[in-house]
């Protein structure tokens, strides 16, 4: 299943922000986060992702820093999530609750309305919105 | 398989290459292209451990990272929102960023000519119907804007090929600025109120010339900042034009002098007014045009006069607290008002211009500070005139100047405060610089409904006096 790109637009900081607030990470480890969450069904374009963290370290939502690589990895730029991103991610799962909530809540008064006056609705469409 | 096979020497080549790729499609900090490399090599590790032979992980590698230039594109908006030289880039691959630039370089220079020719020849249509550039140095003063703001709105417009309802609106506005110059019964060549619209009007129609600028953006708040930095290098280039023009007036004066002619007529009739005006479309073309020879500039200039404008502001509060005098009450009068008022408002651009070049991710530096110092001596300052102008108000009474100047010291002090405030949470890490952008693009307005109603209401307010 391919996300629309609007959805994907929106939803990308939110989630950035919450793999951050699991803990501090990496560009390439954020990415795979999401795979995996989402069990392989959403992908970004991998590349598009660095402006997103720039523009998150901007604001001051997440904060940066380089390690040396002396650790034996490479060097990498690690991502942490500040008291502002954990504000401002509390409010995004709060909007998206409304949104799913909202958008669930029309299911159910579709299938009520369905149950409601079945002999009306003939078969010319499916009920609205049945899954 | 144990280990990941070693990336081999070609594998190198075209990560190199690679880079090479990304630098060339855009103006990147080697950091950022670092971190991509970081994820590149990332990414062909965990391929080849699965299996995928290097140069086939390092293929699929560079697809899923996606197509450079739009990345770079995005990269470089974020970083560099406003540094010039992307926004050129983007006047050739349009639509990439640029501000919905849609015409090619030759017609912007016809373009661009046409509206300083127009603005040129409109300054000179009063004189057809008898008005004179001395006699009737009030009517000018009145209406100087507009000979020039409309027609540089026309050609930002017609570059960026704006709606027909924005055009609209903007010629409506237009009108309505030309109505609010000319109705007014103002009472003799040295009315006050006079005066002040005279002072105040271009500071409106300048905001209508933003909303050209911006075109459809003109509501989002992030881009008011590069019409902010467009509206410093469109002054740094009417001054240098400006400078051009005088040579080549005193040349002009020196010439015709000699073979037994007045120039009068020529330089002040003709070069001066219609230059000055035309100048203004040709600097607005030269911003955009030849952004990177001032981008250079810019932050150079602010840097150099922030410190100078701080040490002259505190030797003279130094001052006054030595002398123990204040600002006296003798020296309220319009002249130096207006001298305070634009001190204020030259440190306040300088801080927007500071604002606009700055980049905003960079952690707090000793320039900031000496933002901050500049935005407290400012304020400073702002309350010594406020004092001054409040205790003159009590003794004499109300009157068109010092209403015009108590407005304009609160509306400063209160972006003022703001700006050193904001500035000090920033220098103490408490908040990000975008806090101290969005408060300063976001006061904006402010100073256009003031002025318009120091244009437009004080007037009636006071009887045209």
């Amino acid at each position: 299943m391919e996300l629309s790109k609007d959805l994907v637009a929106a939803s990308a900081a939110p989630l950035v922000l919450a793999i951050l607030a699991e803990g501090e990470s990496y560009g390439y480890a954020i990415l795979k986060r999401v795979a995996d969450l989402s069990g392989g069904e959403m992908r970004w374009t991998d590349g598009m992702l660095y402006p997103l963290l720039h523009r998150l370290e901007r604001l001051g939502s997440i904060e940066a820093r380089w390690d040396d690589g002396t650790a034996g990895g490479r060097r990498r730029k690690w991502y942490r999530i500040t008291a502002r991103g954990q504000r401002e991610l509390a409010e995004h799962r709060r909007q998206w609750g409304v949104v799913h909530r909202t958008l669930e809540a029309t299911r159910d008064g579709a299938e009520r309305g369905a149950r409601r006056r079945p002999a009306r609705r003939p078969s010319l469409r499916p009920a609205d919105g049945m899954a | 398989m144990t280990t990941a096979p070693e990336i081999d020497g070609d594998i190198e080549t075209q990560i190199a290459h690679w880079r090479r790729e990304l630098n060339r499609a855009g103006c990147l900090e080697p950091a950022t292209v670092d971190e991509l490399e970081t994820h590149l090599r990332d990414q062909i590790d965990a391929l080849t451990e699965v299996g995928l032979d290097p140069t086939e992980a390092f293929l699929v590698g560079v697809k899923r990272i996606g197509n450079l230039d739009a990345l770079a594109r995005e990269l470089a908006h974020e970083r560099y929102q406003r540094l010039w030289k992307q926004l050129v880039l983007g006047a050739d691959t349009a639509g990439a960023g640029a501000p919905g630039i849609g015409v090619p370089p030759s017609r912007q220079i016809v373009l661009m000519v046409t509206c300083a020719l127009a603005a040129a020849a409109a300054i000179k249509v009063p004189a057809l119907f008898g008005a004179d550039l001395e006699d009737d140095g009030p009517f000018y003063a009145r209406n100087l804007s507009l000979f020039a703001f409309p027609f540089l709105a026309l050609y930002l417009g017609w570059q960026r090929r704006l709606s027909t309802a924005i055009a609209g609106s903007l010629a409506g506005l237009f009108a309505l600025g030309a109505v609010a110059a000319n109705v007014y019964p103002f009472r003799g060549d040295s009315s006050n109120t006079q005066i002040i619209t005279a002072l105040h009007l271009p500071i409106v129609l300048w905001f209508v010339v933003a909303v050209a600028y911006l075109g459809a953006d003109w509501a989002r708040r992030s881009r008011w900042m590069d019409m902010v930095r467009f509206t410093g290098e469109l002054a740094l280039y009417w001054v240098l034009i400006g400078l051009g023009g005088g040579v080549l007036m005193a040349f002009s004066a020196l010439m015709f002098n000699a073979i037994g002619l007045d120039p009068e007529t020529l330089i002040g009739g003709w070069l001066l007014p219609c230059g000055a005006v035309g100048a203004v479309v040709v600097a607005a073309w030269l911003v955009e045009a030849k952004q990177d020879i001032i981008e250079n500039l810019a932050p150079v200039l602010t840097r150099l006069f922030t410190p100078l404008f701080v040490l002259v502001m505190v030797a003279f509060l130094v001052s006054t607290a030595a002398t123990g005098t204040g600002i006296g009450a003798d020296a309220i009068e319009r002249d130096v008002l207006i001298g305070f008022d634009l001190l204020l408002v030259v440190v306040v651009g300088l801080q927007l211009y500071a604002a606009s070049a700055r980049d905003p991710s960079a952690p707090p530096g000793l320039f900031d500070l000496l933002q901050l110092a500049l935005a407290v001596a400012a304020l400073a300052i702002d309350v010594l005139v406020l004092s001054a102008v409040a205790s003159r108000i009590g003794e004499f009474g109300w009157s068109p100047n010092k209403v015009a100047a108590l407005g304009e010291n609160l509306v400063l002090a209160v972006s003022l405060a703001g700006t050193a405030w904001l500035s000090l949470r920033f220098w103490l890490r408490r908040c990000p610089y975008a806090t101290v952008e969005r408060w300063q693009t976001g006061y904006l307005p402010v100073y256009a409904l003031w002025a318009l109603v120091a244009a437009v209401a004080l007037p009636p307010i006071f009887d045209y006096r």
